[in-house]
């Protein structure tokens, strides 16, 4: 288990640029480009006012005209996930727009009095709520009770205050659902593993700060798809190449947004230059705080985190797993220097079992 | 139960209720029928929340059996072309002949799966376009290549120089020289042979796979002591006996450091350790290790009859063979279920918030 101790060379003063972990203020600068790059640019995606509408998906695959694929990747079928309104599943070769659909219940103490509401117990409650009895259940599974829930999530937040202006929560009987969607898409890491460990050159940094494949170099390795801690990039098989978000480069490079970021109708996708991002982000984290949305938090946002902040980042509901998000990613080459310390090790180790192997065998035993 | 610390707040829960999970977790545990009567050390099921059961991060798309025989193949030339230059230096022709052998058969071989498992095999050469210490691949790419290069021409040479009949072209004239030649071609294969040997283990550990990323510390002397294993064993056998005590020796010492180091890997890293003992990686892991002390035992007691060298030494291959491929499979679990992502990266942050906490409480009472 990594320890909070070994947690950066940076720390240890290995890495004292921080090339390979940590805060990097300019990193299209660390990777070559002259002092007039472009400013960083990302996106700030809040899903707060995400309406699942898919329209950046839609958008996303005309642009860079991307093949049909259904939910586990598989190109050119149709087939339906079969567990929520979320039919594309997960970021691909071929989806480089995802939107996660989590729908939500939690027993709630409505200011009207009710029958089974709390003191009566997990049954009174599921009785009362029929069609929302998996739920309970589950509630009642995950060990704790009705009861429970409701002492817990009572003092933490003003339910009336969210249900007032979310737009995503609705009551139903005594239980409160609510729907969370969220727009993943690569997050363009300040250290991406995937352009760390390409071995062609394919992946590089852009002069906008993020990170593209190029398709004549890319020769299928398939390095980069295990290497990214989110697990955005693929490999179309038939193809044999990786592709992922480019951020629209193309678009960038001409003046233009990125189609995902004008196809949003709630502005929910949010591009511009990071620094600016950050500090709308970091606004409208505070006016939700301030109407009474404890659980808000943003995602990728601290250039403290393990991939030295993200260009696209997320102003998240729930808990980054809920969406498919790791909780807390690192990029893997951030260990690499003591790979390489233990893999001399080893070899060493060889080479010495090998020399005191013959040195210690007589050969005079020969025919 | 590990409740408040992998599920999230404020009482939201998913609501397609119980079954939906239910079967999620069935699949989930797809590969895992037996698990408790593998001796599974991790009783309980951790608790944690994932969407909709998915992995989070994509499991690799290297095929099998093109990467583990990579791995394995590497790993006995790398040996064997250590073994082969300091006999030759030492005047062991016999031992020499089969390792050179060895080492060159292996690392053609080796290369050839290498370039199979790429998606454009076309473009093999792409890998020599730029060096990137950040690449394992890069770096194992400019070990790989003058390797492969060097340990076929040794092998090469000591064949030309084993049957004259194959001397065309003039090369008669300069035969004299082959042993000579030999001697530097091997010895330069030999100074790769070593960072042949344990660069696939970094190759897989610098990815986000868990159970490949935690043990980076172990994987190499994993694979170090897979490869002498498999190399002391295979040059053992096609070595007569007087001659191949060193290979014998190396072969007992490589099984030892393999074991000892795969125990690790697989006790140390808490849940992250489980799917080397789970379903097909468990299954692979106990033959590996079941092979690899056979091996080792008959060598010992029987290693010094040629029977008993050609068995102990199938047997050691084996057994290297099975760990590349325990070890691959065990990557590949560990990425399919977000579980292995989650629950360590959840405790993480659990003990960074605790300390930084205590941090806080601790600046407060000064
Ligand atoms: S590591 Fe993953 S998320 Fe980061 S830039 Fe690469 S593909 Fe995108």
């Amino acid at each position: 288990m990594t320890t909070v101790s070994s947690a950066s060379p940076a720390l240890t003063g290995n890495d004292p640029a921080n090339r390979l972990y940590g805060p990097l203020p300019d990193v299209s600068g660390e990777a070559g480009y002259a002092e007039d790059h472009p400013a960083r640019v990302g996106f700030f995606t809040d899903t707060s006012v995400c309406i699942g509408c898919k329209a950046c998906e839609v958008a996303c695959k005309e642009w860079n005209t991307l093949p049909m694929d259904d939910a586990d990747g598989n190109r050119d079928a149709m087939g339906l996930s079969g567990m929520s309104y979320d039919n594309t599943g997960m970021l691909g070769a071929n989806s480089w727009r995802h939107v996660a659909f989590v729908e939500q219940s939690r027993a709630v103490d409505l200011p009207m009095p009710t029958v089974g509401l709390p003191g009566a117990g997990a049954e009174g409650a599921g009785r009362h709520g029929e069609s929302q009895a998996p739920g309970d259940a589950h509630a009642t599974s995950h060990g704790g009770n009705a009861d429970g829930g409701l002492t817990a999530q009572a003092s933490v937040l003003n339910v009336e205050a969210l249900s007032e202006f979310d737009p995503q929560t609705g009551h139903s009987a005594d239980r409160e659902i609510r729907w969370l969607m969220s727009s993943d898409v690569c997050k363009h890491c300040t250290h991406a593993a995937c352009l760390d460990v390409c071995p062609t050159g394919a992946l590089f940094r852009t002069e906008f700060g993020t990170v593209v494949v190029q398709q004549d170099i890319c020769n299928g390795c398939g390095y980069c798809v295990p290497a990214c801690p989110y697990g955005v990039i693929d490999q179309r098989k038939d193809d044999g190449r990786v592709f992922k978000c480019t951020m629209c480069y193309d678009r960038l490079t001409d003046g233009l947004q990125p189609a995902c970021a004008t196809a949003c109708p709630t502005q929910s996708i949010q591009f511009g230059d990071l620094d600016e991002l950050q500090a709308r982000a970091d606004a409208r984290l505070a006016t939700l705080k301030e109407q009474g949305v404890e659980t808000a938090r943003l995602y990728g946002r601290d250039e403290d985190d393990g991939v030295g902040g993200a260009g696209a980042f997320f102003l998240l509901l729930d808990e980054p797993e809920v969406y498919g998000l790791p909780p807390d990613p690192i990029v893997t080459t951030r260990d690499l220097p003591s790979m390489w310390k233990h893999a001399v090790g080893g070899a060493v180790m060889v080479v010495g079992v090998a020399l005191s192997a013959i040195l210690g065998s007589r050969k005079g035993l020969r025919r | 139960m590990t409740e408040g610390l992998a599920t999230p707040g404020a009482g939201w829960r998913r609501a397609d209720g119980p079954p939906a999970q239910a079967r999620e977790k069935k699949r989930r545990r797809g590969g895992r029928r037996g698990g408790a009567r593998d001796g599974d050390p991790t009783v309980e099921e951790a608790e944690f929340t994932s969407y909709y059961g998915r992995p989070i991060i994509k499991p690799p798309v290297w095929k099998t059996p093109d990467v583990p025989l990579y791995l394995f193949l590497g790993g006995a030339a790398g040996t064997s072309a250590v073994l082969g230059a300091i006999a030759d230096v030492t005047g062991r022709p016999a031992l020499t002949r089969a390792a050179h052998y060895t080492a060159g058969g292996s690392a053609l071989a080796s290369v050839a799966w290498l370039i199979h498992d790429l998606g454009r095999p076309a473009r093999f050469l792409h890998m020599l376009r730029v060096i990137k210490p950040t690449s394992p691949l890069s770096v194992g790419s400019y070990i790989l290549a003058p390797f492969s290069a060097l340990a076929a021409g040794t092998a090469g040479i000591q064949l030309l120089d084993a049957f004259p009949g194959l001397q065309k072209f003039g090369l008669r004239r300069i035969a004299g020289w082959f042993p000579g030649l030999r001697k530097v071609a091997g010895t330069a294969s030999a100074v790769f042979g070593g960072p042949m040997t344990t660069y696939t283990a970094v190759l897989l550990a610098n990815t986000a796979v868990p159970s490949w990323h935690e043990p980076y510390k172990e994987l190499p002397f994993v694979f170090a002591g897979s490869g002498m294993a498999a190399g002391g064993g295979i040059c053992m056998a096609f070595t007569p006996v007087a001659e191949a005590g060193p290979a014998r020796k190396m072969a007992v010492a490589g099984a030892a450091v393999e074991l000892a180091a795969m125990h690790k890997v697989e006790h140390d890293h808490g849940i992250v350790s489980e799917p080397y003992h789970l379903g097909r990686a468990g299954t692979l892991m106990k033959a590996a290790k079941a092979c690899t002390a056979g091996g080792a035992g008959l060598t010992v007691v029987a290693g010094r009859t040629r029977a008993g060298a050609v068995v102990s030494g199938a047997l050691l291959a084996a057994g290297s063979l099975l760990t590349r491929f325990g070890v691959f499979d065990a990557g590949m679990a560990s990425a399919r279920d977000p579980k292995y992502t989650v629950v360590p990266q959840r405790e993480r942050l659990e003990a960074r918030n605790a300390q930084a906490a205590e941090g806080e409480a601790r600046a407060v009472t000064r």
